[in-house]
């Protein structure tokens, strides 16, 4: 290229990290864009976590404010764990784009705008009255740079034949282009990208090229940047690496299982959002030794993988919040029946169908309580899209060891947003271990299929095996034989004996560990998918030279034996969730005397750390 | 999958000459004295020896109601599920183990009313299920309410003044899900049950029986009028594969198809320039379930007999088969992937 010498001539400041967030129409391409310029993230060595914001609508109107698709990506030598609060930088490629995001980006960032979207037309759609661009005020709150990317395309695409409208949806490369020249990232790598990726069609391949190098090529000669930045690599720990989203890290997690146990992973599950992709990425892994069924409703999903639970295999269910509730009935024999099974839950908005698109952390009561009768589970909640796989594979090792459902609680925050996923060896990996009764266990070669070990486990055996051929099911049954039992007093000890095997799982949870000081003034107590957010708060705090601390619950169900302890270390405990107050509300009953302060957003979208932090300082 | 620990699957070892009392559990049915059911479990207790498969490999799965007490009678692999839910239990358990025969157990308010949604989609998915539904008309265990299959005007607790709801008719229900194997017994009929339960075992794909069941207590007499002694042989038209569809004293009178009008009618041989050869021939073997259907609408209308034995019979790939074989191709496409191959995909970068 021969301007790299005005490259090499300009000046590069090294930023330690950056969020961009890459909007527009729903037609514009960004979740590609945003997509591509991970990966380029990745490959330069950066940490880095994404989050993609999409409309609940299949195909909304073009310009309309309802129908802006973004994806935002942050990206550090540093550290991270969180896909960032504010971008530093603003993409905007049209006005119902920039309506929608611009409180987001941070005061002082760089909003670039595609200035030729700004039509009247377009204006009207994002219900502008005047022109934003022509607000001063924008120009003295953010570095702004307009281009017109339309006319840009159209002029790097001149001569091509592409039709107008084939020529126009290129324009995001245009985009990708500029943001590659402005973060100093390799450009001939994209260029083999798109070859790659359109190689079936080599005519928008080429398209594509011409706008991306067009884009580059402005940064490099136009006037508008007065520098170039750069992120050096991370320190990472050293391994193979893929991206991976929250949901195809629990599809992952349970592929995994199969593979480890060289047993069937039966996922039985009906479509819902966001949990839907869980169950398209393991209908893609039946190689592994995943068996996927498409159920004809909630219920059918979690009673298919009850039956395939009766018949040996290792079941799942998916779901998110209407789905769950439908499911309790089901859960209820599950923890009569004593079956191993895992229903994820992808947390969103509700009640009822709520917000679909959106994160929420509401469904802890649920989970723990929204059964009939007494039913006891374990449930865990996964702390980021990598924990997901983790997540996976430890629930269903808790299920086959202590015959139970278990619960595991992801997000729709999780489920979409994406991480680094450092490829682990198999010795890192949780063990599934399966064990089959295979031989009779009572008096006079009988099998009794409620006689427990020490730990109060009942033994597990499965259809075609000769001589242990027994009944279930959902009525009381008595202690030893599994029969059918009204005597009441036989009921509640096996009330006990049930809630006792799951106050017994906790020889499986790990101890709480703390960030920070181990006793003083304030420990923020999180969650689930809150963790990246709190754990960045409570870094930055420590660094900024503030005593709080840290801790998180993975395990809600039985909860850790130190975290009473942990708890009245502290002066004051802070829960910052997703909801209003459920963990809190959980841990006042749990351990009377603690008082958690409550630190609630119920917004659709994760904490914001500066928020956060601003919070803890209150209590400091 | 590979089975388990030390078992083998059905096509593993010579199944063992078994008697009746190899599939009786040992515990004493609880239901009234006089119940239909204790026929049908007489019956399906004597045909299992008969089926050539494993005692351990035959699981029996039932919803709640009077009917789904059944699995805890048989001495065979079990589970009493969730009211209305046996056919999701059923369909998941047969889609992770295809070898094993599967038997589910229900009744008219547990399959066609709560569990009307699994009911339909296990009938279309034509997974290798057997379906035995006892339909007495009525609610039992929970003493005496309209079913989905009560008649009309209906006159039960929750219908004092009689029930403003139609019925289902469940053979055509089934035969609209798609079913491939729909055919109705009589708890009375016991010789005759035992012959359709027998065709039931040997299709692949679902099959569903319908079996008119008496409830002494709560609805007793609902089929009086097609049992009857006196009046059995001109109320009950038994369908026999390759066999003119004649009933009636001296089997006389005879199903015809009247091309004008499009139905069928009752008519008797010898009258009107009647002969057998005006009868239509009874094939549940038609891929088309047309004449299924109009058969198993034959009695929703006065004066026409009520069919019993197989209204249809039709071998299609079943889910289960299907299923099975997706894994396999997916195993034989891409091979056995390592456990580092299966976590590390197509996309990676290294972190040195």
């Amino acid at each position: 290229m021969s301007s790299q010498q005005t490259a090499a001539a300009r000046k590069r400041q090294q930023v330690d990290t950056v969020t961009i967030r890459f909007v527009g129409d729903s037609g514009d391409g960004m979740q590609l864009t945003g997509t591509e310029f991970m990966k380029a993230s990745a490959l330069a060595g950066n940490d880095l976590a994404t989050f993609p914001d999409y409309p609940a609508e299949i195909r909304a109107p073009a310009g309309s404010l309802f129908g802006v698709s973004g994806y935002q990506v942050n990206f550090s030598s540093q550290d991270i764990h969180m896909p960032g609060d504010q971008p530093d930088v603003l993409v905007a490629m049209n006005p119902a784009a920039l309506k929608t995001n611009l409180a987001d980006l941070r005061v002082g960032g760089m909003l670039l705008v595609n200035s030729g979207a700004f039509t009247e037309a377009n204006l009207e759609k994002a219900s502008y009255k005047s022109n934003p661009l022509e607000d001063p005020a924008l120009k003295q709150n953010y570095k702004v740079v307009q281009v017109d990317m339309n006319k840009a395309t159209e002029a790097a695409l001149a001569g091509s034949g592409l039709s107008s409208k084939d020529a126009a949806r290129c324009k995001n490369y245009y985009a990708l282009g500029l943001m590659y020249w402005l973060y100093s990232r390799n450009a001939e790598q994209q260029v083999g990208n798109i070859e790659k990726k359109f190689a079936k069609k080599p005519e928008i391949a080429k398209a594509n090229v011409a706008v991306f190098r067009a884009g580059y090529d402005f940064g490099e000669t136009s006037e508008l940047f007065h520098e170039q930045y750069v992120v050096p690599a991370s320190k990472l720990r050293p391994g193979a690496y893929r991206n991976v989203t929250g949901n195809f890290a629990t599809a992952l997690g349970f592929a995994a299982v199969a593979k480890q146990t060289g047993r069937q992973v039966f996922l039985g599950s009906y479509p819902i959002t966001p949990a839907s992709e869980i169950l398209h990425e393991m209908s893609y892994m039946k190689e592994h030794g995943v068996v996927t069924f498409q159920a004809e409703d909630e219920i059918a999903g979690i009673g298919s993988a009850i039956g395939a639970s009766f018949g040996g295999a290792l079941a799942c269910t998916t779901t998110s919040g209407p789905g769950l509730a439908l499911k309790s009935e089901m859960m209820g024999l599950a923890v009569i029946a004593e079956l191993p099974l895992v229903i994820v839950n992808v947390q969103r908005g509700g009640p009822s169908t709520g917000m679909p698109t959106k994160t929420e952390q509401a469904d802890l009561y649920i989970a723990l309580y929204g059964r009939h009768g007494e039913a006891p589970l374990p449930v865990i909640a996964a702390q980021s899209p990598t924990d997901c796989f983790y997540a996976a594979m430890e629930a269903m090792k808790i299920a086959v060891k202590w015959m139970t459902p278990v619960i595991l609680l992801t997000d729709g925050y999780l489920a979409n947003g994406s991480e680094p996923f450092r490829v682990p060896d198999d010795a890192e990996l949780p063990k599934v271990e399966p064990r089959y009764q295979t031989t009779a266990n009572g008096p006079d070669s009988t099998y009794l299929p409620y006689m427990r070990d020490g730990k109060l486990i009942r033994p597990w055996a499965v259809p075609g095996t000769p001589g242990l051929e027994h009944r279930i099911g959902g009525l009381e049954k008595d202690s030893l034989t599994g029969m059918v039992s009204y005597d009441g007093n036989n009921h509640e000890k096996m009330v006990r004996t049930r809630a006792q095997k799951i106050r017994n799982v906790v020889e499986d949870v790990p101890d709480l560990v703390v960030d920070g000081p181990q006793q003083g003034e304030v420990l923020m107590l999180s969650w689930g998918g809150t963790y990246g957010s709190v754990r960045t708060a409570g870094d930055e705090l420590r660094a900024e030279g503030k005593k709080v601390a840290h801790a998180h619950l993975r395990w809600l169900n039985p909860m850790p034996k130190n975290l009473e302890a942990v708890l009245k270390s502290y002066k004051k405990i802070l829960i910052p969730e997703v909801n209003d107050g459920q963990l809190a509300f959980v841990i006042r009953g749990r351990f009377p005397g603690v008082d958690p302060v409550q630190f609630n957003r119920i917004n659709g979208k994760p904490i914001k750390v500066a928020e956060l932090k601003k919070k803890v300082l209150e209590l400091l | 999958m590979s089975t388990t620990n030390g078992t083998n699957g059905a096509q593993g070892a010579a199944v063992p000459a078994y008697t009746k009392k190899d599939f009786e559990s040992g515990v004493d049915p609880r239901w009234c004295p006089g119940c239909g059911d204790f026929s049908i479990i007489n019956q399906v207790q004597k045909l299992l020896p008969t089926v050539g498969v494993k005692r351990e490999n035959i699981v029996f799965i039932s919803g709640i109601g009077c009917s789904s007490r059944f699995p805890y009678y048989m001495n065979n692999y079990g589970m009493h599920t969730l009211h209305g839910r046996a056919p999701s239990f059923a369909s998941g358990l047969k889609v992770s183990r295809p070898e094993l025969q599967v038997w589910i157990v229900t009744g008219d308010g547990d399959a066609l009313a709560i569990g009307g949604n699994h009911f339909i989609h296990c009938m279309r998915r034509n997974l290798d299920l057997k379906v035995l539904m006892f339909n007495n008309r009525i609610y039992g265990l929970t003493k005496g309410q309209v079913s989905p299959t009560s008649e009309l005007g209906k006159k039960t607790k929750s219908t004092p003044l009689g029930s403003p709801d139609y019925p289902f008719n469940p053979p055509a229900l089934a035969l609209g899900a798609g079913a491939t194997f729909v055919a109705r017994a009589v708890d009375v009929e016991g010789a005759h049950m035992g012959v359709v339960l027998k065709a039931a075992s040997e299709h692949k794909g679902s099959a569903y029986v319908e079996i008119y069941q008496n409830c002494p207590v709560f609805n007793d007499g609902a089929y009086l009028s097609l049992t009857e002694k006196s009046v059995k042989t001109e109320q009950l038209l038994r369908m026999e594969a390759g066999k003119p569809l004649l009933f009636g004293k001296d089997n006389k009178k005879g199903i015809r198809f009247n091309p004008q009008t499009a139905e069928l009618e009752v008519v008797t041989v010898g009258e009107g320039g009647v002969t057998e050869k005006d009868i239509l021939v009874h094939d549940p073997k038609r891929e088309d379930p047309t004449f299924a259907f109009m058969l198993a609408n034959l009695n929703q209308k006065a004066g026409f007999p009520t069919p019993i034995g197989v209204f249809r019979d039709v071998r299609k790939p079943t889910a289960d088969e299907m299923n099975a074989q997706q894994v396999e191709n997916a195993k034989a496409k891409k091979g056995n992937a390592s456990m580092k191959a299966l976590l590390s995909g197509a996309d990676t970068w290294t972190v040195s």
